[in-house]
């Protein structure tokens, strides 16, 4: 390699200090970036739009394309926005550019993040950095493949059912779901108002926990932020001395997990073990039974209200009709896909004159009763561990057809989402030559806590998370 | 048979805060279209609502005032449906727990009080406005295009529903005024129809008198003054009067009010009903007023007009403090008889003359209004107009105006009244075969030949004897 330096390898933390001893110039570090998308993508397809150059200070970030840029483009992965340019900054978008980062360009979705594969983003899947055959989870796919293949050294996701951990988990990279409140929604696309939440993507943890200090805190443009109740602590933690570490008996018992992944999954607790942890059963009963469902009537309830607005009317793709009916009508049709549209009329079904006390009123009760059956584990454990995913990547088309088949990848992730928890996804090893994923879950505010115990089992583990075909 | 209106009347209040409900635009009329807007009262990807803390207050405010329960934890809820004025797709407005409930207002009327229920009050956002132009029907339906100016969009609006507690379009026009004033008052809206920063649709249905069924009802929408209301109101009754007597059932529609020809039109039937698909706003956290907050409002409210109206109508006739008090007049008026002048007489120079005069009552010194007041009969009339139209000005003193006596001596006055007689034949002839209304006609012209110094009472005998003669 010829380039000033190694993005393959390169951590957020270290490219800092590269810049700040004066070794490598921000351009510098931007243009390797986008050496290194150059030389990659046209393969990954991790990036919608690359940005050639920023004044930033510091080092480069890559945005997933549902957080507001001012003046690039911000696409959500749909045909509806594929021209449009936001006038403003979200939040986070601000904070980034205020921490002296550059943007390196918006990476690829699932349409308007509703997916688990990148499938469903209108401008064709991104693939997996480990095997290109195969997706690289979603909907924030691009994000989590741009990162484990170097093409950025960290990035900043959305989730709302599980769509930066679970793609984390498949391409072998950290990353983080903070608890709902911390980071400000203001700026990015909605998908479902009461779970969508953004978070960093990184190397590692330590990597995350920066990123996450950057971007977290309360903004006065998101009514729903709250302040951190205590400072992001970068961690140090070798040692998991008197964590009680809780593994719900009911997600162990899903016969969707596989047994490689089982397999890394076991072999990471026996390891905390051994770094001081006591690891136990927990009961969760309601989360995964009724997770699932009462996600997939709450998330299409909001995103049928949220997807209003792109009528044709103001801005975005504009369909011809005749009359104003036909006009929205039209570009609705011709702007969406398959995916926003069927989870439109699920949401508009339970949202309905005499339906919504049985679906949305009905799941709103249940999401208390999650959150109440989360907050009686906590009692008793400081952290829950499962498996991420409960598969490892699977191949392009595998799941395209089957709707039932792709909302099960995110069955792990959902329970803890419709808590508002917050969730970190560690690399726990290999199955079949591609990545496993840790989940740990925390109190709300908990982050500190899952960054420590992260951190030391990341350490503990020593994975390469270089592709193995990059290396 | 006889039968009894019931009306019930759904108003929204545009409130007079400086930024819209839920961004910081400023609210306002005369920019230019579009000008006042922003992401997110447009509705751009991403934009959040940040709710405004003054509307917030003031719903709280004119909830006290009309007697309401305070919610201690009101939610918006989103409301859904396509329409261009409508940049999200759904209007944030509250639902099933509204800031306001459960009040009531009382209307003094002639013959009593009446209780008027109020069934909620609660805030919403406004939407855009939409130019439909082409077309003949000036909706959307029929025009070649339609123009949107967002400017109006956002605005903070209070929707105020009153329970079916009134009888008559009369009623309904006196309660609008009296609401309209407490919401003037209370500083929180200007409440003109006019400009649109106050709408009311009334919902109408008959009953037989003294029976306590209810009816299919009707909403008339599209009527801009209290006047247009009552007649509205008194155009629909008479419709389903003769709907129910010619043996048919009234059906449940909305219709325009034309002013023009006050004719009402329904509107067209929609082929689906309107499901608006309402649920909590996950944008936005629950509005939880604390309590310390709603009690320091309760100790800032004015005294209410219903409550001064009761107390002015103890010296002068009930309609007159109707006007008074909904005129803004009563505390002119209150100290102006402190000041030694005749109730009544005040009253009546208060609403009438000093009014037509344009004066600031605001800015009018009691103490020199009630010396005219006193006065009002002895000196010149033109000297009393000249005074009413000035008394509101700094520095205005009576006595130049109260130096001045009318001409009451009928030797001076008589030759003009001769010269009138003599000018107008026609009119003499008339009067004598028996149209004695010329009267005035005659008076007048005396008075503007004197240039007002003339005495109209002396003037009058004089003309009636001469005429008699």
């Amino acid at each position: 390699m010829t380039a000033v330096v190694d993005t393959l390898r390169l951590t957020a933390e270290d490219a800092i200090a590269l810049v700040e001893r004066g070794e490598v110039s921000p351009a510098e570090l931007h243009a390797a970036y986008l050496g290194a998308i150059g030389e990659h993508d046209g393969e990954l397809h991790a990036f919608l739009r690359t940005v050639e150059h920023d004044d930033g200070t510091s080092i480069p970030i890559a945005l997933k394309d549902v957080i507001s840029t001012r003046g690039i483009a911000t696409t959500a992965g749909s045909r509806m926005l594929e021209h449009y340019v936001p006038v403003f900054d979200a939040t986070v978008t601000r904070r980034c550019r205020d921490a002296g980062l550059s943007i390196l360009g918006k990476t690829n979705t699932d349409e308007f993040a509703m997916g688990s594969s990148t499938e469903n983003s209108a401008f064709g899947p991104s693939r997996n950095p480990w095997d290109p055959e195969r997706v690289p989870g979603g909907s924030g796919g691009g994000t989590a493949a741009a990162v484990s293949a170097g093409l950025a050294p960290w990035g900043l996701g959305s989730d709302t059912g599980g769509s930066i951990k679970q793609p984390s988990a498949l391409c072998g990279n950290v990353g983080l779901r903070p608890t709902y409140g911390t980071v400000s929604r203001y700026g990015i696309v909605a998908f479902a108002s009461s779970l969508d939440q953004v978070g960093p993507v990184a190397k590692n943890v330590r990597d995350v926990a920066l990123l996450y200090r950057i971007v977290s805190g309360r903004d006065p443009a998101d009514s729903t932020t709250v302040e951190l109740p205590e400072t992001v602590v970068l961690p140090v933690a070798e040692r998991l001395d008197g964590l009680r570490i809780g593994v719900p008996r009911q997600a162990m018992a899903l016969e969707a997990i596989e047994p490689g992944v089982r397999a890394s999954f076991d072999a990471a607790l026996a390891l905390a073990e051994e770094l001081g942890a006591e690891v136990d059963e927990c009961e969760l009963p309601l989360s995964f039974d009724y997770g699932m469902p009462c996600y997939y009537l709450i998330a299409p309830a909001e995103a049928s209200s949220n997807l209003a607005r792109y009528d044709g009317v103001r801005y975005g793709l504009r369909g011809e009709g005749e009359t104003y009916r036909a006009m929205v009508e039209r570009t609705r049709d011709d702007g969406f896909g398959d995916e926003p549209k069927r989870r439109i009329m699920l949401g508009t079904y339970a949202l309905s004159a005499g339906y919504y006390d049985a679906y949305y009123g009905q799941a709103q009760r249940v999401r208390t009763l999650l959150v109440r059956e989360h907050a009686a584990a906590f009692e008793r454990f400081d952290m829950l561990a499962t498996p991420t995913s409960p598969t490892v990547a699977f191949p392009v088309g595998d799941k395209a057809a089957d709707p039932l088949a792709m909302y099960a990848c995110d069955l792990l992730t959902i329970p803890s989402c419709l808590a508002g928890l917050p969730g970190l996804n560690v690399p726990c090893g290999l199955s079949e030559g591609l990545p496993v994923g840790l989940q740990l879950i925390g109190p709300q505010f908990g982050e500190n806590a899952l960054f420590r115990a992260g951190h030391a089992l990341e350490q503990a583990l020593a994975l390469d998370l270089v592709p193995e075909r990059l290396r | 048979m006889t039968w009894e209106p019931v009306i019930g009347l759904e108003i929204h209040v545009q409130l007079k805060t400086r930024t819209k409900m839920f961004c910081r635009c400023p609210v306002g009329f005369g920019a230019p279209e579009n000008a006042q807007t922003c992401p997110v009262c447009l509705g751009f990807p991403g934009a959040l609502p940040v709710p405004n803390r003054t509307a917030i207050e003031w719903v709280v405010k004119l909830g006290l005032a009309l007697g309401c329960e305070i919610a201690p934890r009101a939610v918006f809820a989103r409301k859904n449906y396509f329409y261009p004025d409508l940049p999200k797709g759904y209007q944030i407005s509250q639902y099933d727990l509204p800031s306001c409930t459960d009040g009531k207002m009382v209307v003094p009327l002639q013959d009593g009080e009446h209780v008027v229920g109020i069934v909620r009050a609660h805030l919403e956002e406004d939407a855009a406005k939409n130019v439909h132009v082409g077309g003949r029907t000036g909706r959307i339906g029929g025009a070649d295009y339609t123009l949107v100016d967002y400017n109006r969009g956002g605005t903070p609006l209070v929707e105020i529903v009153t329970a079916p507690d009134i009888h008559s379009a009369e009623a309904a026009k006196r309660f609008l005024q009296l609401l309209r004033q407490t919401i003037v008052e209370l500083g929180i809206s200007d409440a003109e129809m006019e400009k649109g920063t106050l709408r009311v649709d009334a919902n109408v249905s008959v009953r037989p008198a003294g029976s306590d069924e209810l009816r299919t009802r009707c909403e008339i929408k599209n009527m801009n003054s209290f006047t247009h209301i009552a007649r509205g109101i008194d155009a629909e009754v008479e419709r389903q009067v003769a709907v129910w007597e010619s043996g048919a059932e009234v059906e449940q529609h909305t219709y325009d009010f034309d002013i023009g020809s006050g004719a009402l039109t329904a509107r067209r039937t929609k082929e689906e009903a309107d499901d608006y698909r309402y649920f909590p706003e996950p944008d936005l956290v629950p509005v939880e007023p604390p309590s310390e907050l709603v009690e320091r409002l309760r100790g800032e409210l004015p005294e209410l007009p219903a409550t001064r109206i009761a107390r002015v109508a103890t010296a002068i006739e009930h309609e007159r403090a109707l006007v008074l008090v909904t005129g803004g007049l009563d505390a002119l008026w209150e100290a102006t008889v402190a000041a030694g002048a005749e109730p009544v007489a005040a009253s009546n120079v208060i609403a009438n003359q000093l009014v037509a005069g344009g004066a600031d009552p605001a800015a009018v010194d009691p103490g020199e209004l009630a010396r005219l007041v006193e006065a009002r009969e002895r000196i010149p009339r033109a000297a009393l107009t000249e005074a009413l139209a000035k008394v509101g000005e700094p520095g205005f003193s009576a006595d130049p105006y109260l130096a001045q006596e009318t001409v009451s001596d009928a030797g001076s006055l008589e030759p003009v009244v001769d010269a009138i007689l003599a000018a107008n034949p026609a009119q003499v002839e008339q009067f004598r075969s028996g149209k004695e209304g010329l009267l005035g006609f005659f008076v007048g012209q005396v008075m503007k030949e004197t240039k007002g110094q003339a005495d109209p009472r002396t003037v009058s005998e004089l003309v009636r004897a001469k005429l008699s003669a």
